[in-house]
């Protein structure tokens, strides 16, 4: 048979390139699109910046409040995009059959989870641009060297991605939207965001310095508001949380 | 055997669409439950088959596993010859895959996932003239969790052939459809059929087996329990019948006599006359005959053959299925 069909096979995959590109964008369309991921990601994060530097509601230390504040709220923004608000998404795809779909296309997993992976830096990036410019026109003076500050972001979002990915591939789709909504109200307040861990009792400091999100902010605090060049020790905490995360996520993970 | 459409093109001594061999699937570990039991399906190249079966029979868990989402508990499975696991990433490329539901982004656009899905695939349908065909065109900027039911399913239909695959797998492709929308979808599945697209679906519909299918395999408690065309399955396993009305109370045992072996003669109420058994231009010779010696003038003689759906009923009980 020569004559050729609108359906005659013709099968085979898009060079993977462009499926991961195709992929990536439209999973950033669908971050950017949903309204309560932005309410989570964008409008909170930029309310307490603002908030917070204006009322001076917590004693942040000598210093500019907003010096204190920019820092832990970048940390915060890192959180709500790679933690929340990828665990909330991914749990729902998995529940509506998105994860198992894409499962039988072309694409491969790992080229899946890439591309998450670029829709949750592409959003980082515009999150970060806007909280510089609001931060800025609050009087923020930040030090450091960039370098430095997305080392810390590149970590933070591997660590929070792992732990999100976790949680979002083990539990029901509405657990999930519930504990990473707790996880990310107990951690605004209990993560040296916009509450010094000094606040908090010696015991608990110690404990609560090790989460993810207190190493974090801490790091960003060390570098964009006291100058530090490299800070190891909470890069360090970030790396095994993102090596412990990354290998959970890897291993329970369910597609369906 | 299962008559494949003439004119497809075939590879020369290539491998079935499916082979499926004493598949097993049990689901749960500490009082498993066998979705699939032993089932044995061989579905040639270029041709439409329907899955026919109850709720719960395992139509869906013999689907997926053929399309590589779970691992069988014992048999073999080769899907265009190859191992729907082991051989994924060569064969997801060549499958065309529609789920029983879900499967989209609740917050994408109809066309947009239609286009994405697209631009996974090296050399896809023409998004528009898909769109157009399945009549999704006054939805296409409608997010898909504001879709009606019908609309999804159609955008899954259309999601499972954008990349001009050998061989789809549909499952229930016209649950919830409306008359319009499942006759489209039908010609889309004849259309894909002389494109020589290997089609497997599920239904639950006999008229739409026995419009679309060349093949259809009855699965119930796991197993095929019968495979043939619409035409062999109406006319094997159930018998048929022919009536008859005429003057009430005549003599039927010269009428059964006069008749092969496995016939019967009933007169269900007066003048109303009913022979079961092999009906063919033979029997209906005899009875025309009978009448005429007995001087009947026999009135609404009728052919009763059986549909599919007798034979489904007949084949699967009438009970439901939990
Ligand atoms: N993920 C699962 N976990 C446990 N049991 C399952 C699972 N999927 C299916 N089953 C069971 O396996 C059996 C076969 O299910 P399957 O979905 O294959 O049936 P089906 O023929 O597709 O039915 P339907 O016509 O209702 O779609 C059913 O008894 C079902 O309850
Ligand atoms: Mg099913």
């Amino acid at each position: 048979m020569t004559a050729t069909g609108t359906f005659t096979p013709r099968p085979g995959a898009a060079p993977l390139g462009r499926m991961i590109r195709a992929q990536a964008a439209l999973e950033t369309r669908m971050l950017l699109r949903n309204g309560e991921q932005l309410l989570l990601t964008v409008v909170i994060p930029t309310l307490l910046l603002v908030l917070f530097s204006a009322v001076d509601i917590i004693d942040t230390g000598a210093g500019r409040a907003v010096d204190f504040l920019a820092p832990g709220v970048l940390a915060l923004a890192v959180m709500s995009t790679a933690f929340t608000g990828q665990a909330i998404a991914t749990g729902f795809e998995r529940r509506y059959g998105v994860l198992k779909r894409l499962a039988a296309s072309p694409l491969p997993r790992w080229g899946l989870m890439t591309a998450k992976t670029c829709a949750v830096l592409v959003t980082e990036v515009f999150q970060v641009a806007l909280l510089t410019v609001v931060a800025l026109a609050l009087g923020w003076s930040p030090q450091g060297n960039p370098l430095a500050v997305a080392a810390l972001l590149v970590l933070g979002t591997a660590a929070f991605s792992g732990l999100g990915l976790l949680m979002a591939g083990t539990l029901r789709a509405e657990a999930t939207l519930a504990a990473a909504n707790l996880v990310f109200l107990l951690l605004l307040v209990g993560g040296g965001v916009i509450v010094p861990l000094t606040k908090f009792p010696d015991a608990a400091q110690t404990v609560l310095g090790l989460l993810p999100i207190s190493a974090l902010s801490d790091g960003l605090r060390a570098v964009l508001q006291h100058g530090a060049a490299l800070p190891w020790g909470d890069l360090g905490t970030l790396a095994v949380w993102a090596v412990l995360g990354l290998g959970a996520a890897a291993r329970f993970f369910r597609w369906e | 055997m299962p008559s494949t459409s003439p004119g497809s093109p075939r590879t020369p001594g290539s491998a079935p669409a499916v082979e499926v061999t004493g598949l097993v699937k049990r689901y749960g570990s500490r009082s498993p439950k066998t979705a699939v039991d032993g089932l044995d399906l061989t579905v040639a190249r270029g041709g439409v088959t329907a899955l026919l079966g109850p709720n719960g029979a395992g139509k869906t868990t013999t689907v997926e596993i053929c399309e590589g989402y779970r691992r069988p508990d014992a048999g073999t499975v080769r899907v265009l010859g190859l191992d729907p696991v082991a051989d994924a990433a060569r064969l997801r490329p060549r499958i065309g895959v529609m789920l029983q539901s879900g499967g989209v982004y609740s917050g994408a656009r109809a066309e947009e996932m239609l286009r994405h899905t697209a631009s996974l695939h090296a050399d896809p349908v023409d998004v528009p003239l898909l769109i157009e065909r399945l009549g999704l065109g006054s939805c296409g900027r409608t997010t898909y969790r504001r879709l009606s039911g019908g609309q999804q399913q159609r955008l899954a239909l259309a999601m499972a052939v954008v990349g001009r695959p050998e061989l789809v797998f549909l499952d229930e492709p016209t649950a919830g459809l409306d008359p319009q929308a499942r006759h489209a979808t039908w010609d889309l599945v004849r259309e894909l059929r002389t494109d020589g697209v290997s089609v497997v679906l599920t239904t639950h519909f006999m008229d739409e087996a026995e419009q679309l299918a060349d093949d259809v395999a009855i699965i119930d408690g796991g197993r095929v329990i019968a495979q043939g065309t619409p035409d062999e399955l109406c006319r094997g396993g159930a018998e048929n019948t022919l009536r008859f009305t005429g003057r009430p109370g005549l003599d039927l045992a010269s009428l059964r006599k006069a008749l092969p072996e496995d016939s019967t003669t009933t007169e269900p109420s007066p003048g109303s006359y009913r022979v079961t058994g092999t009906v063919d231009p033979q029997m209906l010779a005899t009875v025309a005959s009978w009448c005429a010696q007995n001087g009947v003038l026999p009135d609404a003689i009728a052919v009763e053959r059986h549909t599919l759906e007798d034979v489904f009923l007949d084949l699967t009980g009438k009970e439901l299925r939990g």
